[in-house]
């Protein structure tokens, strides 16, 4: 007994010891990199993997050495999905962590509240949320790594037109993601010379959208028709959609690229349409895409360490932190006004969302092909281009 | 034109038994106790998220709804034993609070158990739609139609030829009276509780291929429920099918026909306008004070 004590105290005081002699080597302090993520409440599901994502890539980084030779120390808040408890983490990683950098802001509530903060205390802040009016206008300490709902109206419209297609119907949810496509795919369309027939909406918590869809099925001239919403309610408008028996071609949004959406609408989805990342087709893209290999070890290495899917959320954290990384090492210091332009003057980042080259005229760096459009065949998705 | 009537009004129908059954829950525990029970719409998630996970289980379809339907009849009991007997002497207003409170505990307890994810149910037959004069009507439609008579039928049923269902009936006229002939009005109470959370789950598992469940469904659900049961009448059995119903027709005619955006806004100025010329909803019960 007395002996298992003695060794074990023995154990420890080696274990110490070593670290000591680590930290010594690594005399400087650590690089703090502040995060506030959704990471429980109804945003969990983007939060969620946008930490472990942190996690895993600071802990790596570290066992290869850190950023200019020292070490990462990630501090997180979680804000809840809450733009209140967001303002209030910011301004503490600012004022009592003294962050050097921040990497977050889950949702595009939660971001906003924090941008007054960043910008008067001038620190640099890489967004992981989706909405165009975070970088448009530019402000100078704000960036974000997801792509817009602009672009994303963009590259459907643009798939349209490929198919001879110039006037369609639109369905869209009544919530912030919905209605805020709903805008972009307006005055897209309008840009591009295509013409939105008719116009429906929903809530959502509706349960039934057939009638919508009777709508749209009814106003002549539609040849195709997109809805762009978040949630179950894109799955109920999908299988309604099969159920009518509608053959025009149909299109979803980014907002349900995923695989428990494929889950819900079953074998109504066959032949959808949508943009989306490449994270979600890795083993289809070419040979020849620069993102192939950055795309197919994120997804290994998470799946392996964290035993659950991969996200595309949590891929916009592995953004954001990588080109903090990389802006840090270009400004070869952890000086804010440096690491901010080298942040603007990244140029060809092979992300896992894009490829990225940023400007003082774009603080989001991607265009809208980074979207791969993906068509579901036979219950899976198939990279169409 | 014909087609596109029939096509709302089938979505109508449709959505509409769904929230009769709903309301028809509120009827019965208003009638036994006078509380509006707003864990009544947590019932119908229960029936739903049960059945779900216990089919992913393995559990033969048949099986895992009578299961479902037992866990949610055990569960409407315990919410009367150990939420709302404990307060008996509270007023109404507490104890609806309490049904609240109760609704956002199990809700609580659903998204530990089941997470926040949508589930989806396979239709009970087929999933080919079938084609009426030109509109399609969801094979579950017919389904949730079915079984929603069946029990409208079976609850009037159970009301007047059954000695348990008259105790019912007697306690909701007069609960002094009722003890004085020698009815457990505890027990009574209890079997409202029952009764109405088996109709609940029941309601939630026949809509579930339709609107998917997840453990927030009864929030949403549950208040159209109450809206179609004030619409017909507090307490009136014939009202809370109307009810229902209609509330359900109006709003598929409203997207259809006027636009999407207004139509939760034209379903609940129905209900200001039934309760404005007819403050006790279409069928409710007259008042009369005894002096």
């Amino acid at each position: 007994m007395f002996k298992t004590v003695i060794r074990r105290a023995g154990k420890c005081a080696a274990v110490a010891a070593a670290s000591l002699m680590m930290m010594s080597a690594q005399a400087a302090d650590p690089i703090k990199i502040g995060s506030f993520l959704s990471v429980t409440g109804p945003a969990s599901f983007l939060g969620d993997p946008e930490l472990k994502t942190l996690e895993m890539y600071v802990e790596k980084i570290n066992e290869e050495g850190g950023v200019l030779g020292r070490q990462l120390e990630l501090i997180h808040y979680d804000d809840v999905g809450n733009a209140s408890s967001a303002r209030n983490f910011a301004s503490r990683l600012i004022r009592s962590d003294q962050v050097d950098i921040i990497v977050g802001g889950s949702t595009t509530g939660a971001t906003m509240a924090a941008v007054p903060l960043v910008e008067q205390a001038q620190v640099p802040f890489i967004s992981l949320a989706g909405a165009v009016v975070i970088t448009n206008p530019v402000k100078k300490w704000v960036f974000k790594t997801p792509q817009t709902d602009r672009m994303a109206a963009e590259r459907i419209l643009a798939d349209m037109k490929d198919r001879g297609i110039t006037k369609f119907g639109l369905i869209s949810g009544t919530g912030g993601f919905g209605s805020s496509g709903r805008t972009q795919t307006l005055e897209v369309a309008e840009q591009m010379g295509m013409e939105v027939v008719a116009d429906e909406t929903y809530s959502g918590s509706d349960t039934d959208m057939t009638a919508q869809l009777t709508n749209i099925r009814n106003t002549s001239g539609v040849q195709a028709v997109l809805n762009f919403g978040f949630g179950q309610g894109p799955a109920i408008v999908t299988r309604n959609y099969a159920q009518l028996g509608m053959e025009l071609p149909f299109y979803q949004s980014h907002g349900v690229a995923s695989d428990s959406f494929l889950e819900l609408a079953g074998s109504s989805a066959e032949g959808l349409r949508l943009p989306a990342s490449p994270l979600l087709v890795p083993d289809s893209l070419p040979d020849d895409d620069p993102q192939k290999e950055v795309v197919q070890n994120y997804k290994a290495e998470y799946e392996a360490r964290w035993d659950s899917k991969v996200s595309t959320f949590g891929a916009y954290a592995y953004d954001g932190l990588m080109l903090a990384v990389r802006a840090m090492e270009e400004a070869g210091s952890t000086d804010p006004e440096a690491v901010r332009n080298a942040l603007e003057n990244i140029n060809g980042y092979v992300g896992v969302t894009g490829v990225f080259n940023m400007s003082p005229e774009d603080h989001n760096g991607l265009d809208p092909e980074s979207f791969r459009i993906l068509e579901v065949q036979n219950g899976e998705w198939k990279l169409i281009n | 034109m014909l087609a596109e009537f029939l096509q709302y009004l089938f979505t109508g129908i449709t959505i509409g038994a769904t929230y009769a059954l709903i309301a028809l829950g509120f009827t019965l525990i208003y009638n036994a106790s006078h509380v509006i029970n707003f864990a009544q719409g947590e019932f119908l998630m229960i029936g739903g998220m049960a059945t779900v996970s216990l089919t992913a289980m393995g559990v033969p379809m048949i099986l895992a709804v009578v299961l479902a339907v037992i866990l949610a009849g055990i569960l409407g009991i315990a919410l009367q034993r150990f939420a709302i007997a404990p307060a008996k002497q509270a007023d109404v207003v507490t104890l609806i609070i309490i049904t609240i409170g109760a609704s956002i505990f199990i809700r609580g307890i659903a998204q530990i158990v089941w997470g926040k994810e949508y589930h989806v149910m396979q239709n009970f037959s087929t999933d080919q739609p079938i084609e009426v004069f030109g509109a399609v009507l969801n094979s579950q439609s017919l389904w949730v139609l079915g079984i929603g008579a069946i029990l409208v039928v079976g609850l009037v049923l159970f009301f007047t030829k059954t000695l348990i269902g008259k105790a019912i009936l007697a306690t909701s006229m007069n609960k002094e009276a009722a003890r004085l002939v020698g009815i457990r009005t505890q027990m009574v109470l209890m079997l409202a509780f029952m009764v109405s959370a088996l109709l609940g789950s029941v309601a939630g598992i026949v809509v579930a291929p339709i609107t998917f469940t997840s453990y927030d469904i009864g929030i949403i659900l549950g208040l159209k429920g109450f809206v179609a049961a004030a619409i017909g009448g507090l307490g009136s059995g014939v009202g809370a099918v109307v009810g229902g119903l209609s509330l359900g027709i109006v709003e598929a005619m409203a997207a259809g026909y006027i636009s999407s955006d207004y139509k939760d806004a034209v379903a609940f100025s129905m209900i200001l306008l039934v309760l404005f010329f007819m403050p006790r909803g279409l069928f409710g019960a007259k008042v009369v004070e005894r002096v």
